[in-house]
């Protein structure tokens, strides 16, 4: 049958007569019109409320679930955060705690969360299109919607936008945070947290203005072409310079160096301070461990591990690196050749820096720079390496002669996490999502263009995913939120003044300890130090310091203090960091006596059981998580105890002490035993 | 009777335009078929089970699994596919390699809890081999409470401290239970566990070793431990849901 009669015959069928076809015009406008009410009918939403009043049919306090279930679009708006939610429409038991055993979305209750529901919606959190009522332009990437729901593990990013304050509760967007910093990221990138606070990096790579009387070209060459390969430590990202660029920049950074203050400085010569005969090496590695170098520095051992801290650079090839001498003039005065180093001066005699530059010199790897040959420097490659010191930035992280620092050098990331997506070239294969290409980014910048000058930064996957939570915590949101929301931590900048200011500086304290929120968090905040400790313990303490918690590696290290500048600074302690209300009216000493220290002691051994993590004997107490009290007697106090007794975090916020919920009377005869503790801190020997 | 079903087309057509739902569990590629060269009588956990991450998280060491044979030993060339609920398994199917071994990357799903993986393996002469393992994924409470424990708890109740972060578990009598001892610690109602870090050992009449955080911590953060405590209870603490 042919197209034609087949059409003919189906209109004889259907419009035979204006009644029929009246009929039929009629059918179809209904059916036309039946049709948005019929799509609303299948709508998602409706099916998935449905689904739900399935599910708890069947559970033991229906009766009650149903009795809360609403049905409808749900919303939740809240005008002055831009907050437009319908996401409760089908996600209807978010607040139903006593679903805690379903496993099937999008009716599991939310856990526990600090916000609650009504006054933040969820997008704020789980980005996403909140005012969507379908699954896909809720959830995923659409045309018209390019933001999704953001992965789990980046959550914390969304607590970013207006806490700038490290919240207990974040401590990966805290990490990225810090990672930002301190990978020194801010040194060319401008990064605005949305308190309008810029992030500022706390390394300090160091000045290469006098490099050339540090370290050869060669090893200047080794070094650029694989920082890791000299370091495996090392924070130096790599540039994936090519030989000649490596050598281009080796020739211009030896031809700027200039001399430096400490080249002034005459070094003795290494063998006439080292009586000969004496087993040099025994001796300067037994030197390096007493004087805790390896608090801040670390060294690789024979297994491949790194042991010491990472305030510092690590020290396994150090030998390969360093001119002997400079190292002499370093270890006498650092800041002759660095002003900005955080290394303290210390008061290291001659025979001790014979010692330790020994013991440094021999840190050397003889395959290291291995097979570098370079041809004699001229002009013109010294040219070409200044031309690549100024394309690449590397005067964004170091001082250079000649070469200022870079303006504007890399893109802002104050915005970073609301990039439009539009605006990125993905590589083939990676996903097509913000957290993906951010987190690409950091892992190998150079995926997304081999022309890209960012460099390839060693880090861990856990400290990618940190950064990108941080970085992601930089929306457009944040900048709206409302300014009450924004929680900020304030951050004074402190330095303490006068003679024993002089001397705090030169023996960089503020490296390791806290003074009124300032300094690093290595050693213990010393903000109210002088009310804490006696005199003659803290004089006899800076010069022999010796450990608290025979647990702890890291220590402070001996700074050989002349007497003078032990008083100056010891008293400068005792009296400037003073708590509030430490005077000689909050305890009554007199009280203190015999009967109270015996009470005291039942209360330290039988009620409170405080042995299990402190040492008051020596002979019979195990305890070192906390800091041992066999001397506690000559070191702390007696308000000072008395006070930290009753409420330790008041003293010190954040410590792990609990505060046990003493009574007045009991608080004062557990001092009163705790002053008659007075054995020498050293294990009891004398 | 022809024009019937004609129109009756018409309408369906009409109404399929009206549904939009889509599925959305995507599913996975189209997997190549791997070649298994032989089969094994069982497979066993070899690594990677029990860990604990935050939810969204890889887990930190891969889950590797072994097929052996009827005699015991490994098996190299066995199919082995792994599934489990919300999870990402990376690669979800694998032949053993030469130690008999398949190794799979995982990462959690977005909601807290426990979550299994099935590895199973065709057996020799018919039936499937099976093994299944648990992971732990942590919400907010229970991270919360993880950080908590790593400041305050897990000196004394972690026997596995590392060096830096001594532990204290070896100088106490009676020794502290690790947070993980589902044996003990699910017979403990929420309440006592409460009771038990806010007032201390003797409020359960336990050792007054255990001292009281209640001036210490606030009653969320006690809660978050305990939340903690319950995520990583093992054998699992199921929580009979409360009745209204």
């Amino acid at each position: 049958m042919s197209f034609r009669n087949q059409f003919a015959r189906l209109r004889r069928i259907f419009f035979a007569d204006p009644p029929h076809r009246f009929a039929w015009a009629s059918l179809l406008l209904a059916i036309v019109v039946a049709i948005a009410p019929t799509q609303d009918l299948f709508n998602e939403w409706r099916h998935y409320q449905r689904e739900y009043l399935k599910l708890v049919g069947g559970r033991a306090d229906a009766a009650a679930l149903q009795r809360r279930f609403e049905g409808g679009i749900h919303q939740i708006w809240i005008p002055e955060q831009h907050v437009v939610d319908r996401c409760t429409t089908c996600h209807v038991a978010l607040n139903e705690p006593t679903l805690a055993d379903v496993r099937q979305q999008p009716f599991q209750p939310h856990p526990a969360m600090p916000h609650a529901l009504n006054e933040f919606g969820c997008v704020i959190c789980h980005h996403g299109q909140g005012a969507a009522t379908t699954v896909e332009e809720a959830h995923y990437s659409t045309k018209a919607w390019e933001q999704p729901i953001l992965p789990a593990r980046y959550l914390e990013s969304s607590c970013g936008q207006c806490h700038m304050d490290l919240l207990e509760g974040t401590p990966q967007l805290n990490l990225g945070r810090h990672l930002l910093a301190r990978y020194g990221c801010a040194h060319c990138h401008a990064i605005t947290q949305p308190d309008g606070t810029l992030i500022t990096p706390v390394d300090e790579p160091p000045s290469l203005e006098h490099i050339a009387e540090k370290t050869t070209r060669e090893w200047i060459y080794a070094w650029v072409k694989d920082p890791q390969a000299y370091a495996v430590s090392s924070t130096m990202p790599n540039f994936r310079f090519d030989d000649q660029q490596a050598a281009d920049i080796a020739a211009f950074l030896i031809a700027q160096s200039t001399a430096s203050e400490n080249s002034q400085l005459a070094a003795a010569s290494h063998a006439a301070s080292l009586a000969p005969g004496t087993d040099i090496p025994q001796q300067s590695a037994s030197l390096y461990g007493t004087l805790f170098c390896s608090s801040c520095h670390a060294i690789q051992n024979a297994a491949g591990n790194l042991v010491g801290g990472d305030l510092a650079p690590e020290l396994t090839r150090v030998g390969n690196k360093v001119d002997p001498e400079w190292l002499r003039r370093w270890l006498s005065r650092p800041q002759g050749y660095d002003p900005k180093t955080r290394m303290p001066r210390f008061r290291f005699d001659e025979k001790q820096i014979a010692l330790l530059s020994s013991f440094l010199l021999s840190k050397k790897d003889e395959d290291f720079p291995a097979n570098v040959h370079l041809p004699a420097a001229d002009a013109q490659s010294a040219a070409r390496g200044k031309k690549l010191v100024a394309d690449y930035g590397c005067a964004a992280c170091h001082r250079i002669n000649g070469v200022s620092p870079p303006e504007n050098f890399a893109p802002d990331l104050s915005r970073i996490g609301s990039k439009p997506l539009f605006q990125v070239g993905f590589p083939h294969g990676m996903p097509e999502t913000l957290p993906d290409y951010i987190s690409g980014k950091i892992h190998d910048p150079r995926a997304f263009g081999p022309a890209l000058k960012m460099p390839k930064f060693s880090l861990t996957e856990p400290q990618i995913e940190a950064l990108t939570t941080a970085l992601l915590a930089q929306t457009d949101r944040a900048v709206t939120m409302p300014p009450e929301l924004v929680r900020v931590s304030p951050h004074p900048k402190y330095n303490p003044g006068g003679e024993a200011g002089r001397l705090m500086e030169d023996l960089r304290c503020l490296s390791c300890h806290t003074i009124n929120s300032n300094g690093g968090d290595m050693a213990p905040d010393l903000t109210w130090e002088g009310s804490a400790v006696q005199r003659a313990w803290l004089l006899d303490f800076m010069r022999n310091p010796n450990t608290l918690r025979p647990a702890l590696i890291r220590r402070m290290p001996k700074f050989n203090l002349s007497e003078d500048e032990d008083k100056i600074i010891s008293d400068y302690i005792l009296s400037a960091y003073q708590a509030p209300g430490f005077d000689s009216r909050a305890l009554d000493t007199h009280t203190l006596n015999a009967d109270a220290a015996a009470r005291g002691k039942e209360l330290f051994y039988s009620r409170y059981v405080c042995q299990s993590c402190h040492i008051a004997d020596y002979k019979k107490d195990k305890g070192y998580v906390g800091p041992a009290l066999a001397g506690v007697g000559n070191r702390l106090t007696p308000v000072w105890i008395y006070r930290w007794l009753k409420n330790p975090q008041a003293l010190l916020p954040g410590t792990q002490m609990p505060n046990p919920g003493l009574s007045d009377n009991e608080a004062r005869d557990l001092t009163a035993f705790l002053m008659t503790l007075k054995a020498h801190e050293n294990g009891g020997k004398k | 009777m022809k024009s019937f079903g004609t129109h009756l087309v018409c309408v369906l057509l009409l109404l399929s335009g009206c549904s939009q739902r889509k599925s959305a569990d995507q599913t996975p590629q189209a997997a190549q078929p791997l070649q298994a060269k032989a089969t094994g009588a069982q497979i066993v956990e070899v690594s990677g089970g029990k860990q604990v991450n935050g939810v969204g998280a890889t887990l930190q060491d891969p889950v590797v699994v072994q097929v052996n044979g009827a005699d015991g030993n490994a098996v190299a060339g066995a199919l082995v596919s792994l599934h489990g609920d919300g999870l990402r398994l990376e690669p979800y199917q694998g032949v053993s390699d030469a130690s008999g071994q398949v190794s799979v990357a995982v990462q959690l799903g977005s909601t807290p809890g426990n979550y299994r993986i099935v590895a199973e393996t065709p057996k020799t002469g018919g039936g499937t081999a099976t093994v299944e393992i648990r992971e732990i994924a942590l919400g907010y409470e229970q991270k919360l409470g993880r950080d908590v424990n790593d400041k305050y708890c897990i000196r004394c109740h972690d026997q596995e401290s590392t060096p830096e972060r001594v532990s204290n578990f070896d100088n106490l009598s009676p020794a502290p239970h690790a947070f993980s001892d589902g044996a003990f610690l699910n017979q403990l109602s929420d309440a006592d566990l409460i009771k038990v870090i806010t007032h201390g050992g003797p409020a359960l009449g336990k050792s007054l070793a255990t001292p009281a955080f209640g001036n210490t911590l606030s009653l969320a953060q006690i809660k978050a431990v305990v939340a903690y405590i319950r995520a990583i209870a093992d054998p699992p603490y199921n929580a009979v849901p409360l009745k209204h």
